[in-house]
């Protein structure tokens, strides 16, 4: 029974990070309809940054800060410079671009900052919290981020005039200019935010995973699942998909298929979603009358 | 006094130009009726004023021009388009479609003012306004999309086929609204229309577009002189 406490606390620790990834995956896809494959080399690229800030003497919380900001700006660089540029482009020539995105990042950070694992600081200290056996520090640090992360999302969304802009903006690009929504800067701020959570994302799994170029490309495709799991173009589902894959994930790796095939339960739940229920837990399927 | 007056405008999209030297204008406090058949290139027309297609021409919103405007400054000077098919945000509740309209105006004394007039207007649309504004009838997204125009506090109100797909009597109701909206608020109203008898009824002034270019245009009573008109546009 303790065993089994101490995996479901582990995936839902895990579950955490592949909600923050997926969320910034829905964040871009309500925004633009693309799925940016690029979004985890972003998100370690922003981790190294954070690593560097760390190193250089910087205490960690506002190198977290830093992190953040300059993701969000590089976020909204990247719409404004190259997004723009094949906003109307067939769909293959948007996937090909964040492709080759994926891989210069990739090789980038590895020739600046090599192919050495690397420790990444937890800010959370090593006893587990109030000495529980269950669940460390570092696990229920990730969860609550999570869950300050989406709560902070969710206000921004729910009460702010922008955060109902850049809903309409998502919800109908050309009803939107028509009320003086400048569409444009919606797309940047979109992808602004999906950059800056997509680094926390890679600061709250580095301590797990550690430190190098590639940390992220298996995480990409549980954070995917868990948006498709969720419905891809549902925050809030996105994030219950990204829990409960974490759990589900820990719990068949230790008790039915071993962790080597982990992975395959991330396959697997994008297939059987696909099949079962493209549109997701809580994706809405569209209903309109003329 | 114009508000809104329209000179030489050509447009269209990608290579081809649909509209070829169109004039039109739209008095203050007036409302201009666009006829025309199908393919005529009434609805360009409204999408070239609006900056949602590549035009050339000189198009002024109260002596100042607006043709090199983005779409979204054109409506913050006050041009409230409403789009034909309505242009629904349909995920979000129809209170939210209002807040949206009103967002470039989220500071205005008038706010809540402005949603009061829209619910007394539509007080239907205060019944569902927590719906997703994709579940509405169309009479109702008909509504919600002139409410929602009404929030941007426009000096022109663009309307494109109001009366597309709807019931005589929905069709009736609306246009009481816009008659109302025009004679009360003082809103000048551009509107392209197929019911002409409707729209003559409405409107002030009035043209008829055929192939991209103004054939004939005058006060709707000239139009009902018109024996051409008469005989493609007014069935008798």
């Amino acid at each position: 029974m303790e065993q089994f406490l101490h995996q479901v606390a582990a995936g839902l620790a895990t579950g955490g990070v592949y909600a923050s990834l997926a969320l910034a995956l829905v964040m871009i896809y309500q925004t633009t309809h693309h799925v940016n494959f690029a979004q985890g080399e972003l998100a370690m690229c922003s981790t190294y940054l954070a690593w560097s800030l760390v190193n250089a003497g910087v205490p960690y919380w506002a190198a977290f800060i830093l992190t953040v900001a300059i993701s969000f700006a590089v976020g909204m660089g990247i719409e404004r410079v190259l997004i723009r540029r094949v906003e109307r482009a067939p769909v293959l020539t948007v996937v090909i671009v964040f492709i080759a995105m994926q891989f210069i990042l990739n090789s980038l950070a590895g020739a600046v900052f090599g192919y050495t694992i690397q420790l990444f600081p937890s800010p959370f200290p090593e006893e587990p919290p109030f000495g529980n056996p269950y669940i460390n520090s570092h696990e229920l640090g990730v969860v609550v981020v999570t869950m300050v992360t989406v709560g902070l999302l969710w206000a921004f969304f729910r009460f702010t005039s922008l955060g109902l802009a850049l809903r309409g903006a998502a919800a109908n690009s050309e009803s939107a200019a028509l009320c003086g929504i400048r569409v444009g800067s919606m797309l940047m701020l979109g992808w602004g935010l999906a950059a800056a959570i997509g680094a926390v994302a890679g600061m709250l799994v580095a301590p797990i995973v550690f430190l190098d170029p590639n940390m992220m490309s298996g995480i990409l495709i549980y954070a995917f699942a868990a948006a498709l799991l969720g419905g891809i173009d549902s925050p809030v589902g996105a994030v219950i998909g990204g829990f409960l894959l974490g759990v589900l994930e820990n719990l068949a790796g230790a008790y039915v298929i071993g962790t080597e095939l982990k992975l395959t339960v991330a396959l697997i739940t994008i297939v059987a979603v696909l099949v079962v229920r493209p549109s997701g837990l809580l994706g809405r399927v569209l209903v309109t009358r003329v | 006094m114009n508000l809104l007056s329209v000179r030489d405008l050509h447009a269209g999209y990608g290579p081809i130009e649909v509209l070829h030297g169109v004039n039109i204008e739209v008095s203050k406090g007036g409302a201009t009726a666009v006829l025309g058949a199908n393919g005529a290139g009434k609805t360009t027309l409204l999408r070239a004023i609006c900056g949602m297609i590549w035009r050339r021409g000189t198009i002024e919103l109260d002596g100042q021009p607006i043709d090199k405007l983005e779409t979204a400054d054109i409506a913050r000077r006050g041009v409230a388009h409403v789009p034909q098919g309505r242009g629904t945000f349909a995920t979000l509740s129809a209170e939210e479609n209002l807040r949206l309209g009103a967002i470039a105006r989220m500071r205005s004394p008038k706010l809540a003012q402005n949603f009061a007039l829209v619910y007394e207007y539509f007080p239907r649309l205060y019944e569902r306004r927590n719906q997703q504004a994709g579940t509405l009838s169309g009479g109702e997204q008909q509504m919600l999309a002139i409410g929602r125009a009404l929030m941007l506090e426009p000096k022109l109100l663009v309307l494109d086929e109001p009366s597309f797909g709807l019931a005589p009597r929905i069709v009736q109701e609306i246009f009481g609204i816009m008659r109302k909206i025009n004679r009360e608020q003082h809103v000048s109203v551009l509107v392209v229309e197929q019911n002409a008898n409707l729209a003559l009824e409405f409107a002030d002034r009035a043209c008829v577009l055929e192939t991209g270019t103004v054939i004939t245009h005058g006060t709707p009573e000239d139009m009902r002189q018109n024996p051409e008109v008469r005989r493609a546009y007014l069935g008798y």
